[in-house]
């Protein structure tokens, strides 16, 4: 029998970028939780994952999952130098947000928030949109962003410049670089295998 | 296939051994290495299932394409070239590149305050004779890579319907898109990597 997509159940889609948790809902069957085999769960990396069914989803082709997450970690979480961990995450919010993730930028906007201790400069990020005057150096970050999130891409010496009048240095020039390729990355899965719910009333 | 000799991402950037750049990238060298181990995974996996060699790198040079990388470019039409298809499918991308390039992002919004946003721009739809050369399956392909390259907002539902009744599988479709998604992301690094190293 040929797959189908599924029309996801009646919900509430979120109409606004929202710092709130979300709910993801997906357009197609991804793989059931209790008969995951050894390398699908090498895939999702931490078990914890085999709840989502995002993870569950991309399972399907668990190589490309697991080298993807692994990559994921270290621009991110990789705590030597470069980048603060509050600024990669910006980074990852302010390109979710030029590039119409709602999802993404929600998740990524409380990580924003908590590492940076500036939740309410990002909820500005999240409704004023990338051109918010935030300060010079998340001003240089988020229009570095921006310019590498064009297609065809926009990102040129004078973005390098700038960051760096801004006190980044190399590495934390590619930490920009790679977080906002990165959710490139991300937000085209996101957006395209499934869709933002509100979470029903508790 | 034997293994490369070099990295891929140093190929497309420009990153010589010794160089300062060389040097950053081996700060974060868990992101170094996978980043390889994506690019393995889906132009040279163990298995390639239900996508073909030929395809992921037809899909490739018509993303690279799209995003008017030179170097990306070149990279993937050389791989593809070495599969030895038919002469007219190579002219058949570059036909279809011309035809479907643009400026992204673009789409739309959820219907409310975010519709102020909206910022319309074409759904692209491979032609007729690009069709006929290209096959049903590799033409919804390169629909559905359009759609995420430039105004990936628009993604439906139905355009993952048209996967599936072009012939590939929900599994297939998950791994069309991580390539047209891990491409977005490699042609940004390397674009990124090399306007750092003159700057």
């Amino acid at each position: 029998m040929p797959d189908k997509i599924i029309e996801p159940p009646l919900h509430t889609a979120p109409a606004v970028f929202t710092p709130a948790l979300l709910d993801w809902r997906p357009w197609l069957k991804p793989l059931a939780e209790e008969s995951l085999t050894e390398r699908q769960m090498a895939g999702l990396v931490d078990a914890v994952r085999a709840k989502s069914p995002y993870f569950r989803l991309l399972a399907r082709d668990p190589d490309a999952l697991r080298a993807r997450t692994l990559t994921d970690k270290d621009i991110f979480y990789n705590p030597e130098a470069g980048l603060p961990r509050g600024e990669r995450e910006l980074a990852a919010a302010a390109t979710s947000r030029f590039n119409g993730c709602i999802y993404c930028a929600s998740v990524h906007a409380r990580h924003s928030a908590t590492y940076s201790k500036r939740a309410d400069d990002v909820q500005r990020l999240l409704d004023e949109g990338v051109a918010a005057d935030l300060g010079e150096r998340w001003n240089a970050i988020i229009a570095a962003c921006v310019a590498l999130s064009a297609t065809p891409i926009d990102f040129a010496s004078e973005h390098v410049e700038r960051l760096r009048r801004a006190g980044l240095d190399d590495l934390a020039i590619a930490d920009v670089i790679h977080a906002a390729a990165f959710f490139n990355w991300a937000n085209r899965l996101m957006l395209s295998l499934g869709e933002p719910a509100l979470p029903a009333e508790a | 296939m034997p293994p490369a000799l070099t990295d891929v991402m140093d190929a497309l950037a420009g990153i010589k051994p010794g160089s300062a750049l060389d040097a950053v990238r081996n700060r974060r060298p868990q992101a170094r290495e996978q980043t390889e181990a994506s690019f393995r995974a889906l132009f040279e996996p163990e298995s390639f299932a239900g996508v073909s060699a030929t395809e992921r790198d037809a899909l490739a040079v018509f993303v690279t394409g799209l995003h008017g990388d030179a170097v990306s470019a070149a990279f993937y039409a050389d791989r593809l070239a070495a599969a030895g298809p038919s002469p007219e499918v190579p002219a058949a991308i570059d036909a279809a590149i011309a035809a479907a390039t643009g400026q992204g992002p673009y789409g739309r919004y959820p219907a409310g305050p975010l519709s102020r946003e909206d910022t319309p721009g074409p759904s692209y739809h491979v032609g007729p004779e690009a069709r006929r050369i290209l096959g049903a399956r590799l033409a919804a392909a390169f629909d559905h890579a359009h759609l995420l390259v430039f105004h990936p907002r628009d993604a439906a539902p139905a355009r993952l319907q048209a996967l599936l009744d072009a012939g590939w599988s929900t599994t297939d479709i998950v791994t069309l898109s991580q390539i047209i998604a891990f491409l977005s992301f490699q042609i940004r690094v390397a674009a990124g990597l090399r306007v750092l190293a003159t700057a």
